[in-house]
Order: C-alpha cells, then sequence, then structure tokens
C-alpha cells in the first residue's frame, strides 16, 4: 500500500483536470458531488497507507519515493521525491480528511454560485498543492506546493472578484506572502550552498557540516517564510482580509490547512531548530506576541468571521510558541486539534451567514439558537474547545503548549495564560452576540454597514433564518465529534497517542520531562480556571447587551491600527516613488533613451544619404580609389613590410 | 623568338586605364559598357600572359571563366541599354539618377 503514496496527490490533481475539462458540463451539483468523491479517494489511500505505515516496525516508520529526477544539473540533482514519515502522514490524514468535509459542505453552500464548477477546480488545486508541500522529500518539491497553496488562496480569496474588497484582498494576500517567500528561497539557496542538496534526510544528515551562525541564519530566513504563510507578526494583516473569500474557503484554506503550513514546515526542520537556540527564541517570542495581539483584537471584532480570523492568527502563534520552546509535538497536536475546531467553527459561521443570507455583522444576530438549533449545538462545542474548557481536545492542546512554554520561557508562559483568559472570553463574546440575546437581524436602527456588500445569492435579508441543508449540518457533526474528543491523542500509552506516533520524528514528548506531575497538575487546574472563569465572563457581559463601547475601544477594532501603519511605512511611499517613476522617470529617462537614440540615427542618416548622389560616374570614382587605396597600401606593405 | 612579357602587360595596363576612363568620364550608357568590356579584356590578357610566363594552366582557366561572365553580362546589360533607349530619346548615364539619396 505504500507504493501507493502517489495516488494521494494524484486523485485531486486528476479532479483538478476533470473540473478543467467538464467542470462547465457537469454543473451543479454535479461538478461539487465529483470534486468532493476525489478528495473522498483521496483519504481513503491515506488511510491505507497510514495502515501499511503502522506496519513498518516502530524506529524507522518512513517511507521515501522517488518519482522521477526533476532537475539533474551537476550538483543540483532535484528528485520529485515524496517523504512519508508520521508527521507527514498526521499532516496527509487531516489534510485530505477535514478537506473531504468542506468540500461536501461546499456543495450546499455554493449552491446557485455562478462559478460553481470554478470553486471545486480552484479547492481541487489547492487540496493537491497543500499534499505536494506536505509528502515533498526535499525543500524545492515543498515550495511548489507552498506557491501552489499560494496561488490557489489568490484566487479563492479573490473568487467573487467582481466586489472590489475581494480582489484587493487576493491581491493583499499575494503580496504578503511573496515577501515571506523571499525568506524561503534564500533559506533554499544558502542550504544548497553549504550542503549541495536539498533532500531533508541529507541536510539532516549534514548538519555538523554547517557553521551554526549560517544555521541560525536558515532558520531565521526559513521564519520570515513562514512568517508569510502562516500570518505571524509583522506579516499578518492579509488573514483577515483574506475572510473576503467563500467561507469555505476560509475554514479550509485560512484556518485548518494552509497557514498552518509554516507551522509543519517548522516542525520539518527540527533539527536545525535544535543547533540554534537564536532561532528557537526567535520563533517562541514572534509567536507569543503575535497569539497576544492578535487575541486583543479579536476582542472587538463586529464581523463573524474576522474574529475568527484574527482568533486563528492567535492559535498560529500558539504553535509558534511551541515549536520555539521545542514541544514540536504539541505544536502538531494543537494544529490538528485547531484543524477540527476552527474548521468546525468557520463552517459554522458560514452556517449562520448562510442561514441569514449573507449576513455577517455579529451586531445583527441574536438568539439564532432558536433558530438554527444543530449550528448552535456543534458551534457551541467548538466554542468549548477553543476556549480550552476541559475536556473538549483545546484544553489538552493548549495545556500542553502551556505547559512546555512554562519549563522552557516563564516569561512567555504569562503571555501565554493572558492570551488563552482573552480567547475564552473573545469566543463566548462571539457566541452570545450570535446565538443568545434578543434577536436583532431585523432591526433597522443598530444597523452597522460593513466594508463589503455581500450579496452572491441574497434573497432579501428580512426573511427569517433557517437551518442549513443536511448537506452543511452533516460535516458540522462530524467536524465536532472529532473536535471534542480529538483530546485522546494526548493520553500516553493509548493507541491514539499522538506523542509516540510522532517520537521517532521529533525525538520528544508531548509532555516536558522537566516539569514534575505536582506542576503539571497545577498548570492544568490554572489552565482550566482561566478558561472557565473568562467564558462565565464573556456570556455574562454580552448574551444581554449587544453595545458595550467601552470593551470595543477603536484601537483594537481597527487592529492596532496596523493597516495604517504600513500604509504610512511602504503603501504611501511606494505610491509616491511609483508617481515618481511614472513622471520624472519614464518621460525623461526611458523615453529621453528611446528618442535619442532614433534621434541620433536620424541625424547621421541624413548626412550619410548626400553621398548617394544616384550618378554612376561617382559611384565608379568610388570603387576606383578605393582600388587605388587597397593597392596602394598592398604595394607599401610589400616595399617597407 | 620570345616577346618580353613587360610588353603584353603594359599593353594590358594601359588598356584597363582607358577602360576604367572612360567609365568614368563618358556619359553614354553604350560607351561605359564598351568600357567595361575593354577593361575586363585588359584583363584577361593580363591573365595570359602571368599563365604563359609562370607555365600555370590557372590564368587560362580563368581567362574562360571571365569570358563566360562577361557574355552573361553581355546579355543583361544590353537588355538594360535597348530598354533605356525604348524609354528615352538619348542614353544619358547622368538622367538616370532616380536612386538619388
Amino acid at each position: 500500500m505504500l507504493h501507493l503514496t502517489y495516488l494521494i496527490i494524484l486523485l485531486p490533481l486528476v479532479g483538478f483536470g476533470v473540473q478543467l475539462v467538464a467542470g462547465r458540463r457537469l454543473g451543479d451539483p454535479a461538478a461539487g458531488v465529483v470534486a468532493t468523491g476525489f478528495i473522498g479517494a483521496s483519504f481513503l489511500v491515506s488511510i491505507g497507507v497510514y495502515l501499511a505505515l503502522l506496519q513498518v516496525n516502530a524506529p524507522v516508520r518512513t517511507y521515501s519515493q522517488d518519482l522521477w529526477t526533476w532537475i539533474p544539473v551537476d550538483q543540483l540533482q532535484v528528485h520529485a521525491g515524496l517523504f512519508v514519515d508520521p508527521l507527514s502522514m498526521t499532516m496527509v490524514l487531516f489534510i485530505t480528511g477535514i478537506s473531504t468535509l468542506i468540500h461536501l459542505y461546499s456543495i450546499g453552500y455554493m449552491k446557485g454560485d455562478k462559478d460553481y464548477p470554478k470553486f471545486f477546480l480552484y479547492m481541487n488545486l489547492f487540496v493537491a498543492s497543500m499534499l505536494i508541500l506536505v509528502l515533498g522529500s526535499n525543500l524545492l518539491v515543498t515550495f511548489v506546493g507552498w506557491e501552489g497553496v499560494g496561488t490557489c488562496s489568490y484566487w479563492l480569496v479573490s473568487f467573487w472578484f467582481t466586489r472590489d474588497s475581494a480582489a484587493s484582498a487576493g491581491k493583499k494576500a499575494f503580496v504578503y506572502n511573496r515577501i515571506g517567500d523571499v525568506g524561503f528561497l534564500l533559506a533554499i539557496f544558502l542550504v544548497f550552498i553549504n550542503v549541495h542538496s536539498l533532500e531533508y534526510s541529507t541536510i539532516f544528515a549534514n548538519l555538523d557540516k554547517i557553521s551554526s551562525g549560517t544555521i541560525t541564519a536558515i532558520c531565521l530566513l526559513l521564519l520570515v517564510g513562514v512568517m508569510g504563510k502562516s500570518a505571524q507578526i509583522p506579516l499578518f494583516p492579509w488573514l483577515a482580509d483574506a475572510m473576503e473569500g467563500p467561507t469555505p474557503v476560509s475554514a479550509l484554506i485560512h484556518a485548518a490547512t494552509m497557514v498552518t503550513a509554516g507551522v509543519y514546515l517548522l516542525c520539518r526542520i527540527n533539527p536545525l531548530l535544535h543547533a540554534s537556540p537564536t532561532a528557537a527564541l526567535t520563533i517562541a517570542i514572534v509567536g507569543a506576541a503575535t497569539a497576544f495581539m492578535a487575541a486583543t483584537i479579536a476582542c472587538a471584532q463586529q464581523d463573524i468571521k474576522k474574529v475568527l480570523a484574527y482568533s486563528t492568527v492567535s492559535q498560529l502563534g500558539y504553535m509558534f510558541l511551541a515549536i520555539g520552546c521545542g514541544a514540536y509535538t504539541a505544536a502538531i497536536f494543537l494544529m490538528v486539534a485547531h484543524a477540527f475546531f476552527k474548521g468546525l467553527l468557520f463552517l459554522g459561521a458560514g452556517s449562520v451567514i448562510h442561514g441569514l443570507h449573507d449576513e455577517q455583522d455579529l451586531k445583527r444576530m441574536g438568539n439564532l439558537r432558536a433558530y438554527m438549533p444543530i449550528t448552535f449545538i456543534t458551534f457551541a462545542i467548538g466554542w468549548l474547545c477553543i476556549a480550552a474548557v476541559p475536556p473538549f481536545s483545546g484544553f489538552w492542546a493548549k495545556g500542553d503548549v502551556l505547559d512546555n512554554t512554562w519549563a522552557a520561557h516563564p516569561a512567555l508562559w504569562v503571555v501565554g495564560i493572558i492570551t488563552a483568559a482573552m480567547t475564552a472570553y473573545y469566543m463566548s463574546r462571539l457566541t452570545g452576540l450570535a446565538f443568545f440575546g434578543k434577536d436583532r437581524w431585523a432591526d433597522d436602527d443598530n444597523h452597522v454597514e460593513l466594508d463589503a456588500a455581500h450579496a452572491h445569492h441574497g434573497d432579501g435579508a428580512t426573511s427569517e433564518p433557517h437551518e442549513s441543508p443536511w448537506i452543511m449540518t452533516v460535516p458540522l457533526w462530524i467536524l465536532a465529534f472529532f473536535a471534542a474528543i480529538a483530546g485522546v491523542m494526548a493520553l500516553s500509552g493509548s493507541r491514539f497517542s499522538l506523542a509516540s506516533w510522532v517520537d521517532p520524528v521529533f525525538g520528544t514528548n508531548l509532555f516536558n520531562p522537566e516539569l514534575s506531575s505536582a506542576a503539571m497538575w497545577t498548570l492544568a487546574i490554572v489552565d482550566g480556571t482561566v478558561a472557565v472563569v473568562f467564558v462565565c465572563i464573556g456570556v455574562v457581559l454580552w448574551t444581554k447587551r449587544s453595545e458595550r463601547p467601552g470593551l470595543e475601544v477603536a484601537f483594537l477594532r481597527r487592529s492596532w491600527y496596523i493597516n495604517e501603519l504600513y500604509d504610512t511605512l511602504f503603501g504611501r511611499p511606494s505610491t509616491r516613488f511609483a508617481a515618481f517613476c511614472a513622471d520624472v522617470i519614464d518621460p525623461k529617462v526611458i523615453d529621453g533613451a528611446v528618442n535619442g537614440i532614433a534621434g541620433a540615427f536620424r541625424g547621421s542618416g541624413s548626412l550619410l544619404r548626400r553621398t548617394q548622389t544616384g550618378y554612376v560616374r561617382n559611384y565608379v570614382l568610388g570603387i576606383t580609389l578605393g582600388t587605388v587605396l587597397v593597392l596602394g597600401f598592398m604595394l607599401t606593405r610589400m616595399w617597407w613590410g | 623568338m620570345s616577346i618580353n612579357p613587360a610588353w603584353y602587360l603594359s599593353l594590358s595596363i594601359v588598356l584597363f586605364a582607358i577602360g576604367a576612363l572612360g567609365v568614368l568620364v563618358r556619359r553614354n550608357v553604350l560607351i561605359m559598357f564598351m568600357c567595361v568590356e575593354l577593361m575586363l579584356n585588359a584583363s584577361n590578357l593580363a591573365f595570359v600572359t602571368f599563365a604563359r610566363t609562370l607555365h600555370d594552366i590557372g590564368g587560362q582557366v580563368l581567362v574562360f571563366f571571365v569570358l563566360v561572365v562577361a557574355a552573361a553580362e553581355v546579355v543583361v546589360g544590353l537588355g538594360i541599354v535597348v530598354a533605356i533607349f525604348r524609354r528615352r530619346a538619348n542614353a544619358d548615364a547622368d538622367d538616370l539618377h532616380l536612386m538619388k539619396g
């Protein structure tokens, strides 16, 4: 079964080809069903490969598949190779699994969209790229997938590109990712100069040949790359704007899979991070700062998807914090749990938006639990998970991150626990505003106009909210189930233990061995208490009232004025520079050079045309004189040479 | 008895100079044409002279080439001259300066 690994990537790719050729003909909903089928098949193959990998004896548990030599140039031998180990297998399983559910959900969510087949075309290509990213056996194959998911993200964010905000959000995502990619590329070059190979296994085997300064440089350059993809400070603002895309896209790409690619990459290169404490500390600080900052912003957002977007940024910050503390297993655990509960929350939000006919303003929701019971129950599970209320998965996942942080950097643990409190608070605020309180979706007096006119399939905004069809609620149930029970992966010794599964990759445990069990119990109780207390605070504050201006200060609503800052620092100077180029450099320098060359040829031509008299005798004279000159030259050479 | 080859070469030079001068100073296309022929044959004479003096058959072979080329040239050239005479009263080369730059 292991040799069928390539099928995991090939199936979504074939699905993409089918959509490309026959998507329009299949139409709504056949195109979606076909696309879901291909992703589902890929998931089944993944399970098969997983079972086969379990048969391989414990410490090795890797399988490489060399498909073909992609770039054979002297020393640069790049293979199109796949590498299966517990880490990539974990990624593949949850990527294909969640993709299948979200594709299924999209069949219902995208119903009636005029570009229905195109949506699934992009989605299939995205899944294929994401799988290339995680299965690549060297940095360059990973980079191909990296760029592939970035491109699909761009297409899907600006899916409703006739809306100006969606088009520019796509561009923003693309540009921010490009900035990060420069770092990634430079890191690849640096690795190649030092190791003469891009294969992960070769790099790790030759670590002692690289100086420690170079390793730090490689790690920091890769950090720049993953900052872009995983939306960390300073490259995070694009993720909030990326919410312009359809909600299943936000769930799949901007919560569950693509944005975790950075976390995956850092885990993949963990031997390099082991060798560079400086880089690890930088990652931990970036992660903690991002987690804190994004959580504060999420406390004051009014668009349901923006809250979830900043929450995603914050959770990604947690994963970075864990990686920086050397707790890769905890990072992967949180990533998987987060994929379940954040995917669930986004799909729940999508269900709400669908039910309210494209209303995303939290202040225009309220009391939806009466109208959308299934969405409410599943969303509530997601809410308790992310708020880290025991015994849901978030409690275990976040608890492991915080334990390891406590052991490594107690100062960052303080930031982490404050962020955890804010997470519990803002998610309760969101749930309170959306599902409790009075029905506000019919009021017009407190209607706050959002940036975008969300009107892709609206049919009158005042009709009563309705529960979503089964094709959308089934994925909600499944995700809710896994989000609730994903905590079992934390149980050491159980069959589902994540730690003993990925142990061959990291050589570290989920729990930090330096912590005594008393300390661990204390930390767990602190985590749990903080979560429960702040959930209560959020619920008390936001179920009865929907307006508390004191808690929604402009500084947080405008996300620390970060967009304005970037606009002042980079946007406006670039605009001025572009204007300077257009007004001065283009007409003066470039046009001057072009016109100058043309003028020089015209001038010399009008001088030379005087020699063309049209009289044969003049030409003959020229020939004769020329002959005499040449002969004379030859004769002088003969006499004096 | 043999004549000194210098005489033949001198004759060749004189003929060539007459031809070149003719092309330069005359305006009638037909005369210019004849002068070109004169130059060609002057060079033929020089070739033959050198072939005899140096006992190299190559010079004589080259003469045949020149003759053949000259014959071809006469066909084309006279054709052009006839065409000119058909279009205008005289064949003054200076009147034909349409290619003036």
